[in-house]
C-alpha cells in the first residue's frame, strides 16, 4: 500500500525542523563557549555579580522545594521498598537501592526538571520579552555582546545551581529514606545504613554526578537562552518559544542521562 | 592675496560616508527598504532626516549604528569600512557612536534608571565605582532624571524613558549621536527640552567633553527641527533625497516635504 504523500511531506517537514533546531542549538552552544573563553576577563565587575545572581536564582531560591521533594523521594523509594525487602529478607540492599535510584538517576534528573520549570521557563520569557521589545538590539548598540552579558552568566549559574541543588536533594532523600525506614520499624541501625550507602558509592559516582548535573544545567541554559534570544520574536511568540524550550530541554537532558547510563554499564 | 598664499581650510574628513548603499528591513534582511543612498557627514554637522511612518527611518538608523549591514554599497564609519566588519572592530565603532531608539528608548527593564545609564561605562571602562557614580549623577542632573534614579523603567512615563535612553547613549561620550524619531509621542514641554538639549550638544557641552557632537536625527515632523545650521534630507518611497541647509527646505516643493512641514491647522 503506497504511503500518502501528505504523510511523507509531514515527516519531511518535521525532519527538516529537527535538523535546523539541532544545527541552531549546536551553533549557539559553540558561540557561547567561544564567548566564554574569549571574553573571560572582559567586564568582570559587571559579569561576576550577574553570575552570583544566577547561582542564587538556580541554586538557592528553589531550596525549599528541593527539600520537600527530597522528603517525598525518600518516602517513595524507601516506603515502597521496605515492605518488599522485609518480606524477601533483603534489607541489607536498602543502601544500594538508594544510591542507584536517588544518587545516580532520580536526584539529578528531578532537580534538573525542577530548575527547568522554575528558572528555565523564566529565562525564555525574560529574554524573549527583551528581544521582542528591542532591548537586545539596544545592548548591541552599546557595544555589549548579548551572549556575554545574558547567556554566559546563566549557563554558569544554572550548571553550578543544579549541581548544588542535586547534592542537597540527595542528602535530604537519603536522610528521609532512613527516617521512613525507622518509622516502619525496619531493623536497620543508622551506622549500618551509612555503611550500606558508603559501600554502594564509588568514585565514578561522584565524578558522573558532577558532570551530569553541570551538563543538565548547561543544556537547560543553552536551550532556554537560544529560544529567547537567537531568533527575532514578537511578544505573542514568547509563549510558543517557552513550550518548545521546555520540550527540547527535557529531551536533551534524557539523552545526556542515557549517555551516562552507558558509561556506568561500560565501566 | 592669492588663494595659494591663504588657502581655504580643508574640509574635515567625513565621519560617516555612504556610497550607493541600499538598506534592508531588520526583520527581513533580504528585502531592501531604501534603494540607494550617497551621503557623507562631516564632524560637527547636524542632519535631520524626515520621513513618514514606514519609510525605513529606523532601519536606516540601525544600519548607521552597525546593527545591520547594508544590502549593497559601501558604508564607512570613522574611516573604516563597516560592510564586512565583524567582532571587535564592529564593537569599537559602536562605542564611538550613541543611538537613542524611538518609542521609549528601549531601556533595560531589569535595571533601574541609574543602572541603565551606568551600564555602558561599567561594561566598557575600567573606572572606579565612585567615578562611574559621579558620571551617572551628572547625566541624571543634565536630563532631570534624578527623582527616578532608583526606579525601574516600568514606573516612569514614556517622556522620561526617552530621556533615560538619551542619558544612556551619552554615557560613553560618543562622537556621533543618532536620534531615531526621539520626539514621537512626547508632550510639548518635553519636545522643547529636547530641542534645547540637542542644541547644547551640537554646540559642544561638558557632557561630551566640550566638543560639538555630530548629530543625526530622524523625524516624521520636521517643524520642531527647523533651525539655521542644520542640514536636511528625506526618505520617501524607498528613495533618499538630500535637501541641504535650512533655506533649501523652504524652496523645496516636494509634496512629501510640504506634508512633513505642515501644521495641523494648515499653517
Amino acid at each position: 500500500m503506497p504511503v500518502p504523500r501528505s504523510l511523507v511531506r509531514f515527516i519531511g517537514r518535521k525532519l527538516l525542523e529537527l535538523i535546523r533546531t539541532v544545527q541552531g542549538l549546536g551553533a549557539f552552544a559553540l558561540i557561547t563557549l567561544g564567548v566564554f573563553f574569549s571574553k573571560f576577563n572582559v567586564a568582570r565587575e559587571v559579569i561576576r555579580p550577574m553570575i552570583v545572581t544566577q547561582i542564587t536564582r538556580a541554586g538557592l531560591k528553589p531550596l525549599g522545594m528541593v527539600l520537600f521533594l527530597a522528603a517525598a523521594l525518600g518516602l517513595v523509594v524507601i516506603g515502597q521498598m521496605v515492605s518488599l525487602f522485609t518480606r524477601l529478607g533483603a534489607n541489607e540492599y536498602l543502601g544500594l537501592v538508594m544510591v542507584t535510584t536517588v544518587v545516580r538517576e532520580l536526584g539529578p534528573l528531578l532537580t534538573a526538571l525542577l530548575v527547568l520549570s522554575r528558572v528555565g521557563t523564566a529565562n525564555v520569557i525574560e529574554l524573549g520579552t527583551a528581544r521582542a521589545l528591542g532591548e537586545i538590539e539596544a545592548l548591541e548598540a552599546l557595544g555589549i555582546d548579548p551572549v556575554h552579558y545574558l547567556v554566559v552568566p546563566r549557563v554558569i549559574g544554572m550548571a553550578l545551581g543544579i549541581f548544588s541543588l542535586t547534592v542537597y536533594l540527595i542528602l535530604g532523600a537519603l536522610a528521609s529514606g532512613y527516617l521512613w525506614a525507622f518509622l516502619q520499624d525496619v531493623p536497620l541501625r543508622p551506622g549500618d545504613y551509612v555503611r550500606q550507602l558508603a559501600g554502594a558509592l564509588h568514585g565514578l559516582d561522584f565524578i558522573i554526578l558532577a558532570l551530569k548535573t553541570c551538563g543538565f544545567g548547561a543544556i537547560i541554559a543553552i536551550v532556554t537562552c537560544y529560544h529567547g534570544l537567537a531568533r527575532p520574536l514578537r511578544l505573542e511568540e514568547v509563549a510558543g518559544a517557552t513550550i518548545r524550550a521546555v520540550a527540547q530541554s527535557v529531551i536533551l537532558c534524557v539523552f545526556l542521562d542515557a549517555f551516562f547510563i552507558l558509561i556506568y554499564l561500560l565501566a | 592675496m592669492s588663494e595659494t598664499e591663504n588657502p581655504a581650510p580643508p574640509a574635515a574628513a567625513p565621519i560617516l560616508e555612504l556610497n550607493q548603499v541600499a538598506v534592508t528591513a531588520r526583520r527581513d534582511p533580504a528585502t531592501p527598504v531604501i534603494g540607494q543612498i550617497d551621503w557623507c557627514v562631516r564632524p560637527g554637522e547636524f542632519w535631520v532626516i524626515g520621513g513618514m511612518h514606514g519609510s525605513g527611518k529606523s532601519d536606516f538608523m540601525a544600519m548607521l549604528a552597525g546593527l545591520s549591514r547594508p544590502h549593497r554599497g559601501s558604508y564607512r564609519l570613522f574611516g573604516g569600512e563597516m560592510s564586512g566588519t565583524t567582532g571587535e572592530e564592529l564593537l569599537a565603532g559602536r562605542r564611538r557612536l550613541g543611538l537613542v531608539f524611538d518609542n521609549g528608548g528601549r531601556i533595560f527593564n531589569h535595571l533601574t534608571v541609574a543602572e541603565n545609564i551606568a551600564l555602558p561605562a561599567r561594561y566598557h571602562q575600567q573606572m572606579p565605582p565612585e567615578e562611574i557614580t559621579a558620571r551617572v549623577q551628572v547625566l541624571l542632573d543634565a536630563t532631570e532624571l534624578g527623582s527616578w534614579a532608583h526606579q525601574t523603567p516600568g514606573g516612569i512615563s514614556r517622556n522620561w524613558r526617552q530621556r533615560v535612553g538619551l542619558a544612556r547613549a551619552l554615557a560613553l561620550q560618543p562622537e556621533v549621536l543618532l536620534l531615531d524619531n526621539p520626539l514621537a509621542g512626547l508632550d510639548p514641554r518635553h519636545v522643547r527640552w529636547w530641542m534645547d538639549f540637542v542644541a547644547r550638544l551640537a554646540a559642544g557641552d561638558a557632557l561630551t567633553g566640550g566638543r560639538p557632537v555630530t548629530l543625526i536625527a530622524t523625524t516624521d515632523d520636521l517643524r520642531p527641527w527647523r533651525k539655521a545650521g542644520r542640514q536636511f534630507a528625506t526618505l520617501h518611497d524607498g528613495s533618499w533625497h538630500t535637501i541641504g541647509p535650512m533655506p533649501a527646505v523652504g524652496n523645496d516643493t516636494t509634496p512629501m516635504l510640504r506634508e512633513l512641514l505642515v501644521t495641523e491647522t494648515g499653517e
